[in-house]
């Protein structure tokens, strides 16, 4: 276990609100367990200096600063044109509940 | 217990068929009868369907008897991971908030698939949603080794690589976040293919984390792994991550040999924590290639060490923002009788989610939320540039870099169910690449004294693969001298 308890209880509780988790006493003691033994281990990246590293988001970015292949031939965005879309007979075939227009879903107002 | 056996090649099927010896249909019920007898022991596949396959062998079957070209996967057997889509079909991901969903489109990969002859008799199991390794995470229960059945396959892609040490598909598709179809290959000892970023298209995939997720082939052999990529490889403008690269004939220069090859053996992948008969049948392998006329180079990669924990806070925050999109209102589970909006996506979280894909969803929520985003998620961007570079450097000298797939054969199940930093540290030679969005394959390279298998990856530059699969093929000879 850690000398610092990175991960409070309170951390895991409001962690587990933005998720939209409902976690059980005994799940929020183990994930409290879990996650500082994981940030414990993550620790050790605060050895290196990044101070003048760029962060690097996508693997293109890093073929583009090497030359490795020609910053056209990375990626291509599709012209922007209105295209037919998933037939919505077959997308409303998976919903939980649809009067086959909408998604239902349980009231979103409460008062 | 053994249950493994040596698959036909893709080209003696499909030439089989062309000459009338056999039929895609008679090809189709052996892999079908083979599923019958071995998957109750593996449970490699979550959902078999006897009809479409046959109806999509007798569609070979007619184009043989009018004697017209065959496609160039005619009638081979070739499963795929529950967490690509194929139109009608199930797509759980391992998952039990994906039960009973069916997909309303075809992933573009299953699609080229298919378009080139071959035959699906299912869909593979996994961990849930990719995040494991060793497939112990699949709500539908795990899978067992083929070459141990008291062992895990790895992980996620178990399924995949069980299938086809076992028998039961000629070829399947996987998916590597951080080492989903490497380890597992290694594990059982068939050749599993990680392409590069963007070689291969990923609509359709149910995603994880998008910076680094991929589709890759499983097969017995070399040959056959690159025949699968030449088929699902290239530009799809359905996503926007896929290169417009040309896609090499991968078989063209598979025979060259490796004569006059740089390769390069990175010391910090032999260090503290390999297994001693994993380093001994890596280091055999090694000097077979040298053997074999390749120039075989010490070289460094620094940053190794960091890999694992840059990959575990940036494939958790990927995943944090990927999972969100299950929430009971489109597809899939919902919690029933919920009283309002909020606790219905709270309720059907919860029943649908396992212990591990919380833990990530919460740990990616955690390093991306308000005073931690700095110290976790941008430093671990910054540390994946560094392991990057270590690799461009690398690259600059030599042709392609050999180490061990994973640190030790396939371990015992439940072992290390209870422990997820020992687990996450199965990944620990394989996450470098997915950062770095370098290609790579592992290749059986001898086995244990206990007869587990051992691979050897190969590492290759971006879009290397042709290098890569040319190394794979000369070990692979080399091995069967």
């Amino acid at each position: 276990m850690s000398d610092v308890e990175r991960v409070s209880p309170a951390d895991v509780h409001r962690v587990a609100e933005l998720s939209n988790l409902d976690l059980t006493p005994d799940e929020e003691t183990r994930m409290r367990r879990d996650l500082n033994a994981i940030l414990d281990y993550v620790a050790q990246l605060s050895e290196l200096n990044t101070a003048q590293v760029e962060p690097m988001a996508q693997v293109s970015e890093v073929l583009a600063v090497a030359g490795e292949v020609p910053t056209e031939k990375m990626s291509v965005l599709r012209e922007d044109v209105v295209r037919p879309c998933l037939d919505r007979e077959r997308v409303m075939a998976s919903a939980p509940e649809t009067d086959s227009v909408f998604f239902k879903v349980p009231k979103v107002i409460e008062r | 217990m053994k249950t493994t056996v040596a698959p036909a090649s893709i080209d003696s099927i499909r030439s089989a068929i062309a000459g009338r010896e056999t039929t895609a249909t008679a090809v189709a019920e052996g892999c079908l009868a083979r599923i019958a007898i071995e998957d109750p022991k593996i449970h490699a596949y979550l959902s078999v369907d006897r009809d479409y396959a046959l109806a999509q062998a007798a569609r070979i079957d007619d184009l043989a008897v009018k004697g017209e070209a065959l496609p160039p996967l005619a009638g081979v057997p070739i499963g795929i991971k529950d967490v690509l889509t194929l139109q009608g079909f199930p797509a759980t991901a391992g998952s039990k908030i994906l039960e009973g969903y069916r997909p309303p489109y075809t992933a573009t990969a299953v699609r080229r698939l298919a378009e080139a002859g071959a035959v699906f008799p299912g869909k593979l199991n996994c961990d849930e949603f990719a995040m494991g390794s060793s497939n112990e995470n699949s709500a539908y229960g795990p899978v067992h080794n083929p070459h141990d059945l008291d062992r895990v396959p790895g992980g996620s892609s178990g399924g995949s690589a069980a299938a086809v040490a076992a028998g039961m598909a000629v070829a399947t598709l996987g998916t590597d976040t951080g080492g989903s179809i490497r380890q597992p290959a290694s594990f059982c000892g068939v050749v599993g293919v990680l392409p590069t970023y963007g070689r291969v298209s990923r609509y359709g995939l149910i995603a994880f984390a998008s910076s680094l997720d991929r589709i890759g082939p499983f097969a017995a052999n070399v040959r056959d792994a690159a025949k699968v990529l030449g088929v699902i490889a290239g530009y799809d403008p359905m996503d926007a991550t896929s290169s417009p690269l040309p896609v090499p004939d991968y078989a063209a220069d598979l025979d060259k040999g490796v004569a006059g090859m740089k390769l390069g053996v990175p010391a910090e992948y032999f260090a503290e924590g390999l297994d001693p008969e994993v380093r001994t049948a890596i280091e055999a392998g090694i000097e077979k290639l040298r053997a074999a006329g390749a120039e075989i180079r010490p070289i460094s990669l620094p940053h190794t060490r960091y890999a694992i924990p840059t990959y575990y806070v940036i494939a958790t925050a990927e995943a944090s923002s990927n999972l969100a999109r299950f929430d009971g209102v489109r597809y899939g589970l919902r919690a029933p009788q919920s009283d309002t909006l909020a606790s219905m996506y709270r309720r059907t979280r919860d029943l649908g989610f396992g212990a591990e894909v919380k833990r990530r969803i919460l740990l990616g929520t955690y390093v991306l939320s308000h005073g931690y985003y700095d110290a976790y998620y941008r430093k671990a961007q910054q540390v994946r540039r560094l392991l990057a570079a270590d690799f461009l450097t690398a690259f600059r000298e030599v042709d392609a870099i050999l180490t061990p797939t994973a640190p030790t054969p396939a371990f015992r199940l439940g072992e290390k169910s209870d422990d997820p930093v020992a687990m996450y540290l199965a990944d620990i030679y394989t996450v470098t690449a997915s950062l770095a969005g370098i290609c790579g394959i592992s290749v059986p390279c001898g086995q244990s004294r206990e007869g587990l298998p051992i691979g050897m990856q190969i590492l290759g530059k971006h879009f290397g693969e042709a290098t890569v699969f040319r190394v794979g093929q000369a070990l692979e000879k080399a091995l069967a001298e």
